[in-house]
């Protein structure tokens, strides 16, 4: 009797604190997540030095990444230049500028607009991908069947594909960020007609190797963030068919978001 | 409890709880596993008979209680120690869990090629054919797991749990989602490897033709507790009234008594 009374109390309580209760579990799934996240990239990280994964696994997952992203990443790169450089063209062209448009181009794609397309359009291709692979894997048991056989499943899963994704993202962005700045040319000089000698000294002169290394830079964090993202909610799937769904959107919409966070905060130090 | 066995205990679970949520899906439960026996374990579907399963291999870890297995409590290992404790197990899995990913070969071959056991490739190639034909499915090596129909799948999965010759083979509902007769070879397969491997054998089934054909002894488990453990003849005159209705309603659709 007594118990039930007390529920009877903690009942009515106002919608305020019902949104309360739920904010309050959202955020400790978060927390939970967040933690769970951080421990899964800490021993994979361990494990790739301590029991490095065999090599032809890390190539096969090399060429995953490499050959699926490649169309993506590459029409992604050189729309961007050459929608910037158009956009730039019109703003700068009746102010005498227009010679600024090379630089303007090579820097925000380096800096800025390579590595970010590349992640997000990665992370909506193979972090997909992985978390629909790895989750499908688990809700048909085959982690367990790893674990029985005596594999751990972070060292057969997890590292080859962190291995890949932080050699093939960077070449991805890297080659981005240069059909990046060959579209804007394309568009400057043979759509606009700015000169051709102008427009690479330009690019030339104002862009640093460190430009780029800022890009690539960049480029290895997000995949770290999109690998240990989609193999978290890979691995934390539950309820078949639609939990599987719901790892693989989920892992989207949070790599997502977390690259353009960090991508904030990389810009703050590596500047 | 019992006078002390002259068969030494290869699984000693002590006590283990376990929740799932607020439900308790294991309760103070307590299990030995004889050396060298093929322990069946029977209850309704849904009472935790696979989750007890996968904790008998470190899969899941139970709140409270101790698993010995040859001695060792494996709830407080390390996950290193703990995958060092699971190549003496092989488990068949419900779905069979094969690797989708690799073909026959490469899913019997998975424990001796993925571990260095010192074997060439051709000895793994040797092995990985007699498993196969242990389990009556001789050149299927080159095949995908998705080509294969359900009891060959549940046969591969078989031949990969025996491949690197373990003690305990672990069997979760092994004829479940098989017709009657692929199902009983499926019981012929777990004597067969009894026989060959003369492994400790752990069955969960609720399929009671099974577990009367292929236990030396069967333990019931409802509530998250065994509830009575003996050789298939005392299950049978069991009185506990649970064990009494299991029988009844799953033997009648078994043995038409």
């Amino acid at each position: 009797m007594p118990a039930t009374e007390h529920v009877g109390a903690a009942t009515p309580a106002g919608p305020l604190s019902a949104l309360g209760a739920r904010l309050a579990s959202r955020f400790l799934e978060f927390i939970t997540q967040l933690g769970g996240m951080i421990q899964l990239a800490a021993s994979a990280l361990v494990i790739s030095f301590t029991h490095p994964p065999k090599w032809r696994e890390v190539v096969r997952q090399m060429f995953n990444f490499g050959v699926q992203s490649a169309p993506v990443v590459l029409l992604t790169g050189a729309a961007t230049g050459a929608i910037l450089a158009l956009q730039m063209w019109y703003q700068m062209r009746p102010l005498g500028m227009a010679t600024a448009i090379g630089p303007i181009v090579s820097l925000s794609m380096a800096n800025e607009l390579g590595p970010l397309l590349t992640g997000i359009m990665v992370a909506g291709r193979m972090g997909a991908a992985m978390a629909a692979e790895l989750g499908t894997m688990r809700v048909t048991e085959q982690i367990d069947a790893l674990r029985s056989l005596a594999t751990d499943p972070v060292r057969y899963l997890v590292v080859p594909r962190l291995i890949a994704g932080v050699v093939m993202i960077p070449l991805l962005t890297a080659f981005s960020i240069a059909i990046g700045i060959l579209g804007g040319f394309i568009v400057a000089v043979h759509l606009k007609g700015e000169n051709a000698a102008f427009y690479w000294h330009n690019t030339l002169h104002y862009t640093d190797p460190g430009d780029v290394w800022v890009g690539i830079i960049k480029a290895a964090v997000f995949a770290m963030i999109i690998v240990i993202v989609a193999c978290y909610k890979g691995f934390n799937t539950s309820g078949g068919a639609e939990g599987v769904g719901k790892a693989t959107t989920g892992t989207v919409v949070v790599a997502s978001v977390t690259i353009l966070i960090s991508d904030f905060f990389l810009t703050n130090i590596l500047f | 409890m019992n006078a002390p066995s002259k068969s030494t205990p290869m699984i000693d679970i002590q006590g283990i709880v376990k929740h799932f949520g607020a439900q308790r899906v294991l309760d103070e439960l307590d299990l030995t596993v004889r050396k060298g026996e093929t322990l069946v374990i029977i209850g309704c579907s849904g009472c935790g008979k696979s989750v007890l399963i996968k904790h008998m291999i470190g899969i899941l870890k139970p709140e409270r209680g101790r698993i010995l297995v040859g001695g060792t409590d494996i709830v407080p290992l390390s996950d290193a120690r703990l995958l060092e404790i699971c190549s003496q197990f092989g488990m068949v899995f419900q779905g069979s869990a094969l690797f989708d990913s690799l073909s026959v070969w490469g899913n019997v071959a998975f424990s001796l090629t993925e571990h260095k056991r010192g074997m060439t490739h051709k000895q793994i190639d040797e092995r990985v054919k007699y498993c196969l034909d242990l389990v009556g499915l001789a050149g299927t090596e080159g095949k995908n797991p998705a080509e294969l129909s359900g009891g060959m799948r549940k046969r591969v999965g078989v031949a990969r749990a025996i491949a690197h010759q373990p003690d305990i083979i672990l069997y979760d509902e092994p004829t479940t989602g098989l017709d009657p007769v692929t199902g009983d070879t499926i019981n012929d397969l777990i004597i067969r490897a009894q026989q060959t491997l003369h492994a400790t054998s752990v069955a969960v089934t609720h399929d009671l033709h099974s577990a009367f054909k292929v236990g030396d002894r069967i333990a019931m488990m409802a509530d998250g507790k065994i509830i009575a453990v003996g050789t298939p003849s005392e299950i049978w005159e069991s009185d506990e009234p649970q064990v009494q209705r299991f029988l009844r309603i799953a033997g009648s659709a078994v043995f038409g008594t």
